[in-house]
């Protein structure tokens, strides 16, 4: 009760404040104050409200860690963002450069998060300290790599309940987790970008049989339907684990290939009306001709926004399968089984904000490459688009 | 009216036979299951009589297609059939507490998602119905683009993330909220509320980013019309445009938003219940697929699509209902 008293006493004086801010700044005579509206002058004094309560937990507030954290992270990504298209508007080629230089700071902080995790998804085996199913006799180290606290130099994010070093499992989480995402993205695209052209430009019960299939498909929720099938491919896997991960990319590529059925169908439903493909239909070419020389050119900046955001459902639904214990299978190391495996840390937080930051650690990286990909499929789309708003 | 209504009429035949369709995918899929649920009970070291005893008893040595036909009607009167683990529990224990059919297993799981999806709709539309507004109201201002990035992120952010970032912050470092919701029969409402809110919490956080979104995108849509171009020139306030002129004609495709992500909600519960350890379906579902519990897992399946499909039905005729130019077709 005192909680939402506070809160109404909070939003008057800002009301209060932003009502002063006005007339004091309306005593200057600038047009500016005098169009403004109450509701504009309450967002600023919001707005400074919330940087003053900020600057306070940040400095003078001890136990805020995981806010300092937060904040500090922000700050580094923005300025590493800010470098990196400062760099790519100085160096490479000359498209690349303007390419920069219209460029809002998220969609370069997008495309460096993306660098930095195929880098380290790429050479996973070389920048990880220890391999991801090597058992070491230390269990349930610490993170920190301070002795006094139970921790380890050798292992800095510390060991899990089986002794396996959680630093090499997290970068090679990168490897696993985003590999065998991208993978599916690619087979779902394949398969449902060839059967979408194809739909497009044969047309008549082809269309219609592929299209209805697609409709019931579409129908049931896609993570209900994945979790169904993984059950059924559970029992035809056994005990053969690495079999349950091919399965369940094979689900997944088949459920989300519905989705890239639906567009590629629509777009390339789109372009088999122009002149050019009736002219090169008279030439006498062939099916392959026509879909990979004529309709897929012209379809491509669409199906590369797709494919981003695909990537990004299909990464989040892998993530959450593992989560719940039916994706990808130990022993491979995967983000979505270390934030379940973990988890129960964080109720350590009081104690030992590290240890409590393990979980969330595998979880932000799941976050960060979805944001980053957004990010960047959303100025995509804004930049073909011409979009203003 | 008499076009309203053909319309109406039209889609609840196609959203039943969807459905139709879908229960004989769901059924299909689950028979390619290799050895069957009689196997399945007794494990490897059962006798062959055994297992055909059983077969008979829950009528597996009929074919396929009469098997679905009986599952189909069961399930039309309400009877899912038999939980194989339950009945387990019960043979072991030698107790027959009724509480064996699928049926009697998901009834108070689903008042229990119904309770969550219910709070969270009622926290997440105000809010992000207002936000939205205000959002197209001060358009590519600052609280525009934090509001943009915000959403963005947090559409992007996979549920559990949150889940748990409102863990550490409301439950562990500001013991405010319960972490763990452990709902039984008989608790006061109040009592409920609490335990309900940080997964109805969670849930709002990722509903209302998309629904705050499509809010803003509609109205912006509309405000190039040459009727709103007249209101402001005759000197009315950007607020009331918005609100009485902007509103009502981006009112078909904010209702179609809300109700996709209600249907959104669906999926979203799985994981947030699993996290919260909320006795919800999704919970039931996940236990149940870890076990491979068929009936369950079935009838789960079924339940969810036929509440997806109901929504986007849903979603389908309010728009149309909402829209002269579809009330009337030529």
């Amino acid at each position: 009760m005192n909680l939402v008293l506070g809160c109404l006493a909070i939003l008057a004086v800002l009301v209060a404040a932003g009502w002063g801010f006005r007339f004091v700044g309306r005593m200057s005579g600038r047009a500016l104050f005098k169009d403004m509206e109450l509701a504009t002058a309450f967002g600023w004094m919001l707005l400074v409200f919330l940087a003053m309560g900020g600057v306070w937990l940040f400095f003078f507030v001890p136990a805020a860690v995981f806010f300092r954290w937060a904040v500090q992270g922000f700050i580094v990504f923005a300025i590493m963002a800010f470098l990196f298209r400062l760099l790519g508007r100085n160096v490479g080629p000359n498209g690349t450069r303007r390419l920069f230089r219209q460029m809002p700071l998220t969609a370069s902080f997008g495309i460096l998060i993306i660098i930095i995790y195929a880098v380290l998804a790429i050479f996973a085996g070389v920048i990880a300290p220890h391999g991801q199913e090597e058992v070491f006799a230390r269990v349930n180290v610490l993170p920190g790599g301070d002795v006094a606290m139970g921790g380890d130099p050798a292992f800095p994010l510390g060991t899990d309940q089986i002794g396996r070093d959680l630093l090499s499992r997290l970068i090679y989480g990168a490897q696993n987790t985003v590999g065998i995402a991208f993978a599916t993205t690619v087979i779902a695209f394949l398969l449902g970008g060839t059967l979408g052209f194809l739909a497009a430009t044969i047309g008549g019960w082809l269309d219609q049989l592929l299209s209805r299939m697609v409709d019931v498909l579409m129908a049931i929720p896609s993570l209900i339907f994945a979790l169904l099938l993984m059950t059924i491919a559970s029992a035809w896997a056994g005990s053969q684990q690495q079999l349950l991960t091919l399965y369940m990319i094979l689900i997944i590529a088949v459920i989300d290939s519905t989705r890239v059925y639906r567009l590629a169908r629509a777009v390339g439903g789109n372009i088999v009306v122009m002149d050019y493909i009736e002219a090169a239909k008279l030439r006498g070419e062939g099916m392959v001709y026509l879909i990979f020389k004529e309709i897929l050119p012209n379809a491509t900046s669409p199906l590369l926004a797709e494919f981003g955001l695909r990537f990004c459902f299909v990464f989040l639904t892998i993530a959450s399968l593992s989560f719940l214990g039916v994706g990808i299978q130990p022993p491979l190391a995967d983000w979505g089984t270390m934030v379940r495996d973990l988890s129960q840390f964080i109720n350590f937080a009081a104690f030992s904000p590290l240890t409590a930051a393990l979980p969330l650690m595998a979880a932000g990286a799941i976050a960060l490459l979805t944001v980053a990909v957004n990010f960047v499929v959303d100025w995509m789309l804004h930049r073909s688009s011409g979009l203003k708003e | 009216m008499g076009s309203v209504t053909r319309i109406v009429v039209q889609r609840l035949f196609l959203g039943l036979l969807t459905l139709f369709v879908v229960s004989i995918v769901i059924f299909t899929a689950v028979n390619l299951l290799p050895g069957d649920f009689a196997q399945a009970i007794l494990g490897q070291g059962a006798t062959p009589e055994a297992v055909e005893s059983i077969r008979r008893d829950l009528g597996l040595d009929q074919p396929p297609i009469t098997r679905y036909f009986q599952w189909l009607a069961g399930a039309m009167q309400g009877d899912l059939g038999t939980s194989f683990a339950q009945a387990n529990f019960a043979s072991f224990t030698g107790t027959d507490s009724g509480a064996t059919t699928v049926a009697a297993q998901i009834a108070p799981r689903f008042a229990n998602t119904m309770f969550l999806a219910g709070v969270t709709a009622a926290i997440a539309v105000p809010v992000s119905l207002t936000l939205g507004i205000l959002a197209a109201l001060y358009r590519n201002s600052v609280f525009d683009r934090a509001a943009n990035m915000f959403t963005l992120s947090s559409i992007s952010s996979p549920e559990f993330f949150l889940a748990y970032i409102l863990i550490l912050f409301l439950a562990v470092l500001n013991p405010l909220l319960p972490s763990l919701s452990n709902i039984y029969a008989g608790m006061t409402l109040g009592e409920r509320l609490e335990r309900t809110l940080l997964p109805a919490l969670t849930l709002t956080l990722v509903v209302t980013a998309h629904m705050m979104r499509m809010t803003r995108a509609a109205i912006i849509n509309l405000l190039a019309s040459p009727y709103i171009e007249m209101a402001r020139l005759k000197g009315m306030s950007p607020m009331r445009v918005i609100v009485r002129h902007a509103l009502p004609n981006a009112l078909a495709p904010i209702i179609n938003v809300i109700a996709l992500n209600l249907a959104y909600l669906i999926t979203g519960v799985v994981v947030v219940e699993v996290v919260f350890v909320y006795p919800g379906i999704g919970q039931l579902f996940v236990d149940s697929v870890k076990i491979r519990d068929i009936p369950v897992v079935q009838a789960c399946c079924l339940l969810f699509a036929a509440a997806y499909i109901l929504l986007n039905l849903t979603a389908d005729i309010l728009s149309i209902l909402s829209n002269p130019r579809l009330r009337h077709p030529k």
